[in-house]
């Protein structure tokens, strides 16, 4: 094959570096760019860091106070909690629609175990939890081995599980003193450490913990990177070894469990066991992940983002509202902050240095 | 001499296409086996059918001599068969450590990897270096940058890095040299050569005729679903190649063996 090795020579003789990539300077625009491919959880720190700024500035102490402060936390604990859930499976590139409605059924599920079957508190808890988990799991199986689109088997399931927990409650709201008498554990989450003027509860703390935890998880386990991979692209994943359908019914079930835990901190947060609580949680936990920069179309974004986003607004539903402004406003730039947030995922994604 | 991987009639229907039509394929040890085909003639489903990709309808496949059902590229994988696919099948927005590693990661010793599951991101990342540092496709700077940053050729070299790196009985190539400039392309036929030298068969898929003439030591030619016939490249020009799996010669009365 002589002719072969022919058009080959001339490249032989060519300069025999390959493929260095020049240090150029970029321009400030494409570094930002880059490093913000590399650590996508820096807009919404920023813009946190920024609206804290500016809400303490207008404010001064009133918001600029550990107690102000703490109370940001323990509103918006429910919230990142639930994001929490939802960002692993918005990192899939699916969607969870029934966060919320899992929540309610297992803080249900806890009360009435304890109040209508006076089953022990511990016992109700893991009833709840469970109960959570196997919600999650029947999510999972549709998406994963059904292959229905996470959007639809969520909505449907929002419903399922919405009208199941009306129909077991008979829409009765369980007291919070009776809890507080006979079942304080289910209460648990509302305990509080005071530590100066700053106020934490146990549900805030956890919710820290929770995502400290995950991003740990995510981070440096090889579960976590298949997490990633399964969102990116399913069949490059299965292709190179990962058990795709495992992986997404792991994360449906972890997901539910997480939202039951979230069942049990909303007691502790409201105090009383109500099926009518929580019912935005699915799009407020979506909101979350979406300003935290997770990418709806899975693979990308960090579950610290998540935590910034819902943060974010959580200081500016308190800050506007210590400002005297109507809540519309809140609504208004929390949507603002939305498409932004998305507008910036789109343009991260077309860095190609 | 037994063949290292034998299959036969592999039998795989999409619908009413029949991909793969009581398809036989024989792989010996040592050896550069090229497939080649028209478009459309089955051979990705064949190698997808080896390498576990795709579970076939019926037909039996032997590994070492030894009966072999794969139901995921996971068990492909595990009993030594590594692919590059066509598609490359790497995640885009993971570092190139990340991709090397997928569903083998390496986890820290002690407490750190068997309790907290820690991955040793410092030994996989050494080790993803070194081999395509071996390799010596490309330069890259920084290990963990995202595969999507890469150029195509830069992607390819590391898909055929990793199947290097961890193929311990098969390696499978699916058009390595496509995306490929000149350079690029000799580096890894020497790089096949190389892994050949080290005592494991390659399969390679190609459309390119000097390629596979330059490197193959039998030539499998696959036309409407099944092996047409096998050629040694020494007694056959590319253009006899190409009339054969386009069905424009008939084949040869026998098929050859190795």
């Amino acid at each position: 094959m002589s002719e072969t090795q022919d058009y080959e020579k001339a490249a032989a003789s060519s300069p025999s570096s390959v493929a260095v990539f020049a240090a150029h300077d970029q321009g400030a625009v494409k570094r930002i760019q880059h490093a913000l491919h590399q650590t996508p959880w820096m807009v919404p720190a920023i813009v946190l860091a920024a609206s804290i700024l500016v809400f303490g500035l207008l404010l001064g102490e009133k918001f600029f106070s550990p107690f102000a402060l703490t109370l940001i936390l323990q509103q918006v604990q429910i919230v990142g909690i639930l994001g929490a859930a939802q960002s692993l499976v918005i990192l899939t590139a699916g969607i969870d629609l029934s966060v919320g409605a899992i929540m309610v059924l297992s803080s249900v599920v806890m009360g009435l175990f304890s109040f209508r079957y006076g089953l022990p508190t511990e016992l109700a808890v893991a009833a709840g939890i469970a109960c959570g988990t196997f919600c999650g799991f029947i999510n999972g199986f549709l998406v994963a081995v059904m292959r229905l689109p996470p959007f639809i088997v969520t909505l449907g399931m929002w419903q399922i599980v919405l009208a199941t927990n009306f129909l077991y409650s008979a829409n009765e709201t369980i007291r919070a003193q009776e809890i507080a008498e006979q079942a304080p554990l289910l209460q648990f989450f509302g305990n509080k450490i005071a530590i100066g003027g700053a106020i934490f509860t146990y549900g805030a703390i956890f919710m820290v913990l929770l995502v400290l935890f995950l991003a740990y998880v995510l981070r440096q386990t090889a579960w976590g990177r298949h997490v990633y991979a399964v969102g990116d692209d399913p069949e490059a994943a299965e292709l190179s070894g990962v058990q795709v359908k495992r992986t997404l019914i792991s994360v449906y079930m972890l997901s539910g469990l997480i939202c039951a835990f979230a069942g049990w901190a909303l007691i502790g947060r409201i105090g009383s066991v109500s099926p009518t609580s929580g019912q935005l949680g699915n799009i407020e936990s979506i909101t979350a992940v979406v300003i935290g920069g997770i990418s709806l179309f899975g693979g990308r974004g960090s579950i610290m983002g998540m935590l910034f986003g819902a943060l974010i607004v959580g200081v500016f539903s308190l800050g506007l509202r210590l400002l005297g402004a109507d809540a519309q406003w809140t609504y208004l730039l929390i949507g603002v902050l939305i498409i932004a947030a998305v507008t910036v995922d789109q343009w991260i994604r077309k860095v190609s240095v | 001499m037994q063949p290292i991987l034998k299959a036969r009639d592999l039998v795989k229907r999409y619908g009413r296409v029949v991909a793969l039509d009581s398809c036989d394929f024989d792989l010996y040890p040592g050896e550069i086996l090229a497939v080649i085909g028209d478009n459309g003639a089955g051979k990705s489903t064949l190698i997808k059918a080896i390498s576990g990709a795709v579970t076939p309808d019926s037909g039996k496949i032997w590994l070492e001599g030894r009966e072999v059902r794969f139901h995921s590229p996971l068990d492909g994988r595990h009993a030594g068969i590594e692919t590059v696919y066509q598609t490359l099948a790497m995640s885009p927005a993971l570092s190139i450590t990340d991709n090397m590693f997928m569903g083998r990661e390496l986890r820290k010793p002690g407490f750190l990897g068997s309790v907290l599951r820690q991955l040793d991101h410092k030994a996989m990342e050494s080790f993803a270096r070194e081999k395509l540092n071996e390799l010596g496709l490309m330069t890259i700077q920084n290990i963990n940058q995202a595969v999507e940053t890469l150029s195509g050729g830069q992607r390819q070299g590391v898909a055929v890095a990793r199947a290097a790196a961890f193929g311990s009985k098969v390696i499978i190539l699916d058009e390595p040299t496509a995306a490929l400039g000149v350079k690029e392309s000799r580096r890894v036929l020497e790089l096949i050569q190389d892994v050949r030298s080290r005592g494991i068969p390659i399969i390679l898929i190609s459309h390119n005729m000097p390629h596979v003439f330059e490197v193959a030591d039998r030539i499998h030619v696959h036309r409407l679903g099944r092996r047409l016939c096998v050629i040694n490249p020494k007694d056959y020009t590319m253009s006899d190649a190409v009339a054969f799996m386009t069905g424009a010669k008939e084949p040869p009365p026998e098929p050859l063996a190795a």
